[in-house]
Order: structure tokens, then sequence, then C-alpha cells
């Protein structure tokens, strides 16, 4: 009894990082930082056997589908494929014979058998031109160019073209999106009780649409002979004006696809968070004669800071990953990630490098990483405050 | 014959649903010998489904028969027919996606089973490797000229022989004020725009490679003569060109705001088709052979095939009724029942109106798509780094450096320089 007790009693208090954690679950990307974070707690309420057999699927989940699926591509990111054994044989086909380089499948099968994962490359795979491109780096400081030739001579190497686009969207994206999401939550929770449930649900429509399609539509619609396309055109008195055209406005439209498709995951766990802000607090606020913008800058923005913590750890781990929008928008030209190069080496061709693309995949996940320590530090520092 | 990843995402689950309805889809008798499965993996485009159909057809008590049809059939089809036994008994192919299968050694020589089963195969239908039958084409595919007759005679033109035509018709229908784009291509980064490259430079006559080796030879005069050119056509193409694929390019076509295009002949019947294409436009689209480019004698394009392969790793039995099921897929009977659909190689075929194009590519002596192994790499490392080039941004110097400093380091790393 006393047990169950004290269980309320801290769900009570960890109002607001309950329901992020209940936000986080939802999406399944973010459950693992989450639950990181907010651990300590559970463990103090239960005693760990009964904590580990509650854990005990969803670790073995982990260890099966993500821990170990991560060390393989760890391991094929060390190395090369075998040297190839080549012969010329005579080939032919309806037009014409003629004499042809091809790899002699049966001496590489005995090799792939001794050593099936290829032979060992170290850390080339990461250094090599098409990653991080030390030599290349080296080359271009040396060169003596300044820094406008340094930034677009780099910018031509094609992992920092991607990297530069996916830390823009990164970090235009995320606040956006939060600012975005944090001002729909205001505006739906002033609203009458009846119109709520819509606006809510309109509200998360771009939640709700999967990626690919929600940015065909959009591209379809940035068309010049789509509605917004064609609109900006006659406005604009350009008929030449495109946004799929000039890398500036693809940018542009990327990253307000990107704000557009994020916002409402904030939204929802800012509205959710809307509901736990004491009503005492704020109506001793507006006897004290606080404005509405007063109120929310010193009531409503502190309470809900520890959500916003949450969502920017979890909206940044998503958007470092930014993918489907530059399929949809067919942006390629303009714009690629790091996601897209690993998509790039391993789908779109004949001949698939796994050791490249297993390269950029530890790469993004080092990228996440370093991404998050900034904001999981803060975390565990005030959580260890509030704690102790 | 590539489709684009927003087309192939939503094929993947068509072809799902087709999966679920096609087996057993009829149950005639065609004859075959013996009993086992078939299980054939293909691309998506209509001369496929064609033959798949015919193919299901021959399900009986003792033979079935599924096809799965799908545009992701490049990625499936190593993983799949490495399994022993493999998931599918029959691979589809064209001159590229075979490589990764002989490379892999996972696809068995015919030579028996044609003498027994292929009576009806003509001998230019057999795909030969070091003299052993690895493969059976039926047709033929490639890129060429589609022209637009109202517009050439308004502007008193004939269809254009070479890129260098090409390009002064553009200027005269321009600035005759028929049309603010005349031209179209398939310049989206990726596979596309490869296979732009790939087509004009093929038409020099250069070697891609270094003989007997993986070691690069594009950085030469007629690269640079080819990157020209398609920057040069780029002028007369609408602004958002970067995003063009070949499924796009028909739709551009068919909107009927485009005069010239090279383009698949796998397309070309459902341009002309009056049902589903613009009527108008559709009446007035013609086709030619590939124009030639800097003074070259051959069609400026790939050929290529389309053909079937069965797999190694399946029993004896499985194999010969797949291979008997396949020929009457691609059986004269079926073919005369759809001789529109593709440039069929197979005996009895009467090319129809829509065949002229990939036709004159092959007796203009157009190469094949080169069958190098290390071909995909160069493919790969062209597909992204002349995407500046094409936007205007890079000279061509700079960006056959590119090209080749991506494709060394796959190259490397794929085993194939040191």
């Amino acid at each position: 009894m006393a047990r169950l007790f004290s269980l309320s009693r801290a769900i009570v208090q960890f109002r607001g990082r309950g329901l992020a954690m209940a936000a986080g679950s939802a999406k399944l990307t973010g459950a693992p930082g989450a639950c990181l974070v907010f651990l300590p707690d559970w463990t103090k309420l239960m005693p760990h056997r009964t904590f580990f057999a509650f854990i005990f699927p969803s670790l073995l989940a982990m260890l099966l589908f993500i821990t170990l699926p991560i060390v393989s591509v760890a391991v094929q990111s060390l190395f090369h494929e075998h040297e190839a054994i080549l012969t010329s044989v005579e080939s032919c086909d309806p037009f014409g014979c003629q004499t042809q380089t091809k790899v002699d499948s049966a001496a590489m099968a005995a090799i792939k058998k001794e050593h099936p994962l290829g032979q060992f490359a170290g850390l080339s795979n990461y250094t090599d031109h098409n990653h991080l491109a030390l030599k290349d780096l080296g080359q271009i400081f040396a060169s003596g160019a300044g820094w406008r030739g340094i930034a677009s001579q780099i910018m031509d190497l094609p992992f920092y073209r991607a990297l530069a686009f996916t830390l823009v969207y990164c970090f235009a994206v995320t606040p956006l999106a939060m600012v975005l999401g944090f001002i729909i939550a205001l505006a739906v929770n002033t609203m009458p009780r009846f119109w709520r449930g819509p606006a809510i649900f309109v509200s998360i429509l771009p939640m709700i649409i999967t990626p690919l399609v929600g940015s065909l539509i959009l591209s379809w619609m940035f068309n010049p002979a789509g509605i917004l396309g064609a609109t900006l055109q006659s406005l604009s008195g350009d008929p030449r004006l495109s946004l799929r055209a000039s890398a500036t406005l693809t940018w542009l439209v990327l990253l307000t696809y990107g704000i557009w498709t994020n916002g409402p995951f904030s939204f929802v766990v800012f509205y959710a968070g809307l509901q736990t802000v004491p009503l005492d607090t704020l109506e001793s606020a507006k006897i004290d004669g606080a404005s509405r913008w007063e109120s929310t800058r010193f009531v409503i923005i502190p309470h809900l800071l520890p959500l916003a913590t949450f969502v920017a750890l979890v909206q940044l781990m998503d958007n470092f990953r930014v993918f489907e929008p530059i399929v949809g928008f067919s942006a390629e030209a303009n714009a690629t990630s790091l996601s897209w190069l690993v998509y790039n080496d391993l789908v779109s061709q004949d001949a698939q490098q796994f050791g490249s693309a297993a390269a950029t995949s530890m790469m993004t996940i080092i990228g996440v990483i370093i991404l998050l320590v900034p904001v999981l530090i803060r975390t565990w520092r005030e959580f260890s405050r509030k704690v102790v | 014959m590539k489709m684009s990843v927003t087309r192939a995402l939503a094929g993947g689950a068509i072809s799902l649903l087709a999966l679920a309805f096609s087996a057993n889809l009829a149950s005639a008798d065609c004859g075959i010998q013996g009993a086992g499965s078939v299980r054939i993996l293909s691309n998506d485009f209509e001369a496929l489904r064609v033959v798949n159909e015919a193919a299901a057809a021959c399900a009986t008590d003792k033979v079935t028969v599924k096809a799965n049809a799908t545009a992701e059939h490049k990625n499936i089809q190593g993983p799949a027919l490495s399994a022993n036994p493999a998931e599918y008994t029959v691979a589809m192919v064209a001159n590229n996606s075979i490589v990764p299968l002989l490379n892999g050694g996972l696809i068995r020589p015919l030579d028996e089973l044609v003498a027994k089963y292929g009576s009806s195969l003509k001998p230019n239908q057999l795909i030969k490797i070091d003299g052993k039958i690895m493969a059976i084409a039926f047709m033929g595919n490639g890129q060429h000229l589609f022209f637009r007759k109202d517009i050439l005679d308004k502007a008193g033109l004939q269809p254009p022989k070479s890129y260098e035509d090409l390009l002064a018709d553009a200027k005269i229908i321009k600035d005759k004020g028929l049309l603010e784009y005349p031209l179209a291509a398939s310049d989206k980064p990726g596979w596309d725009l490869a296979a732009e490259f790939v087509n004009m430079y093929l038409g020099t006559g250069g070697e891609f490679f270094a003989k007997d080796s993986a070691e690069l030879a594009i950085d030469n005069d007629n690269g640079k003569k080819v990157l020209e050119t398609m920057l040069a056509m780029t002028k007369f193409m609408k602004p958002e060109y970067l995003t063009y694929d070949a499924n796009e390019l028909n739709k551009v076509w068919d909107s009927g705001s485009v005069a010239l295009m090279n383009q698949w002949g796998s397309l070309a019947g459902a341009a002309i088709d009056s049902a589903k294409a613009n009527p108008d436009v559709a009446k007035n689209t013609g086709f030619a052979a590939a124009p030639t480019i800097n003074g070259g004698k051959i069609p400026a394009a790939a050929l290529w095939w389309d053909g079937f392969t069965i797999a190694k790793n399946i029993p004896d039995a499985d194999a010969a009724v797949s291979f008997q099921a396949m020929i009457h897929g691609i059986s004269p009977e079926t073919i005369a029942a759809h001789p529109a659909a593709a440039t069929w190689l197979v005996a009895g075929y009467t090319p129809g109106p829509a065949a002229v194009g990939v036709i004159g590519n092959a007796q203009g002596g157009a190469r094949a798509y080169p069958m190098q192994p290390y071909m995909g790499l160069l493919h790969t490392a062209l597909s992204s780094e002349l995407a500046d080039f094409i936007a205007g941004k890079q000279d061509a110097a700079a960006a056959l450096a590119k090209v080749k400093a991506a494709y060394d380091t796959a190259a490397k790393a794929g085993g194939f320089l040191k």
C-alpha cells in the first residue's frame, strides 16, 4: 500500500516528464533516448527485479534489432571488397559478339568462403574521397585560396555537401518547428472546447501524412504547372520562376516542408503540457496584472521548459536523418543528406557499395550522438539537482 | 528501364497485390513436361507484364507459377538468388543487371535446356558468355529520338540526325516562337543523368576504361564534348530540367510543350497510344534513331536487351519447368498478340510504329551498354558527380575530375583498382 502511494505521488511529481515519456513512446525513434534520461526514477520506485522483468523484452528487442545491426555495420565499414579476379571472355548478344571482361566467379567464391568480410581496410572507408576526404582537405587548405575558395571547394566534396544541408536542416527546422507547434498549441488551448477536437485533428494532419507522400504533394504543388508554382509565377510576373530550379529556393522549400511536417509533434506534446499548467499560478499572475504575453512568458514557458528539452532531443535526432523530402522533391541536384548518401550507395544502382554505406551510417550515428550530448548533459544536471 | 524511386515505392505495394492475385490466374495447359515451381522476378513495365502473364498461363496441378514484377528487382535479385534454394527460379535481366548475377555465379548455363525445349528461339536471342548460353533475350530497348511532326513542319525542319542539328533546330523552333523550351532530357541527378552521359559517350566511339583494366578513360576530348553538348541542350529546356527522370519526361512530352527529346523505346508505345496519351500530341509524335554526336557515324545511345535467366541454386526439375514456362511466355504466339508492347527479338515479329527508334539504333550500329563488372560503379559516380555541371555551376574539366575521384575511390573499395 505504501509503495502504491509513493508511486502515485511520484507520478504526480513527474507529471510533466511522464507525459513526455508517453509522447516519446508514440514515436519509436525517440524512445531509447528518452528512456535513458528518465530511467533512474523508476528504479527507485520498484525493486530491481520487477524493473528488470518489465524492461527485459524491450532490452532484448533493442539488442537484437538495434545493437547487433549497428555492430555489424561498424564491422563492415572497416572492410573493402576482395581484389577482383578478372578474366576476358567472348560474349555474344543480339547486337553482336565481343571480348568482355568478367569477374571469375568460381575463383572469387573460394576467396569469399575463406574471408567472407572482404579485405581489412582499416579506417580508409572513413577517410577516402567519398567521405571525410582528408587528403583532399589537405590539398584545399594548402592551395592558399581565400576562405571563399576554400569553402566552395569543400562544398564540392560529396560528404561535406551532404553534411552542410543536413546540419542546416537540423538547426533551422528543429527550433522553428517547435515555435510553430507551441503557437498552435496556445491557439488551440484558447479555443472553445467544442472546436478543439477538429482543430487538433487538422493540426496534426501533417504528421499523419506519410513523409514521402506529403513531400510529393507539395512538390507537385510547387511545380510550375501546379497551383503554388503557377501562382508564384503570376504574382512575381516572372514566367521563368521555378522553385525547383535554383539551389537557394530548393533549400527554402525543403526547410519549409520540414517545419510544416515537424510542427505537429511539438504541438501535440506542448498541448498536452498546457493542460498541466497550474491554474492557480495563472490566476495569481492575472491578479498581479500580468498581460497575456507576460503570463505566457513567465508562467507557461518555464513550466513547459523540461518538455521543450525533450522535444528538441527527439526532433534533432529525427532531423539529422532527413531523407524523404529530398527524394520526394527530386532535390538531389541541390540538396543531399547523409541518409541520402547511404541510400545512393546501396539502392539505386547496379553495384552496391556496402563498406562506403556502412562508413556513412556510422558517421551519421556519431553525428547524432554529438548533437545530443549537450542536451543530455543539461537534462542530467537538471534531473540530479531536482532528485537530490 | 529505370523507374524513379517514388514510382518504385508505389510499384512495390502494387506488385505485392499483383503477386497475391496472379497465382493460378489462368490454367491453360501449355504442354510443360515435368512438375515443379516457377517463380519469376522481373522489372515492372508493360512488355515484361505481358511475358509474365503468358508464363503464368502455364500453371497446372503439377506446375505452380508466381510472378513478382517490381522496379526494385535489381536490389532484390542478388540476395534472393544467393539463397539456397533460391527465392526465385527466373530472374529477368537487362545488359546491366545480368552483370551482378554473373559476378556472383548465381545463374546457370542454359545450353541443355535450349537444346531440349528451345526450338522456337532465334540464334540472336541466345546471350553467350564464354561460349555458354547464360540468358535468353526477347526484346531490345534503348533511348532514341521522339519528335513532333507538326512543330518540325511549321519550322520547316526534318528530324535531326545529329546532336549538332538538334541544337540548331531547337534554336529555330524557339526563335520562331513555336515553343519556349523545345528540348527535354532525363537530366535528374541519379541513374538517369548518368545514362545520358553514357549514351552520348558511346556515340563518340570512345572507350570508358583503359584496355583490360578498370582504369577510367573518359577524361579526354570526347568526354568534354559530351558534357558541352549536354549543357548546351539545357539552354533550351524548362528551368526545372534537373528534376526530370524518364517517367516524368513522358508526362512533359504529353503536355505538348516539347518538340524533341531522347526517350526510352519501352515508353514509345504509351506516347502514341491515343487512348492513354494526349491525342493531339500522340498523333503528331514520330520516332527515329538517336542522333549522332561530334561527327560520329553511329546513334549516340546504348543498346539494351531484356531477357531471362534461370537461377543456379534450384532443383533441376524447377529449372526445367521454369525454362519451359518462360519459353511459352516469349513464344511467337504471345508476341503476335502484343506487337506494340515492345521491340521484340522473337521470330515472326513485325515491328510496328513504336519500334522504329530502337530498330533504327540497332541498324545504325549503336553500341550495347557496357558489361564490364566495374561499369556500375562508374554509373554511380556519374550519377551524383555531374549534378553541379549540369546545373551550370562547374566547368567540364572539373566535373570529369570529380567523377574520376569518386569512381577511383569506389573502384578501390570494390577491389577493382589498387
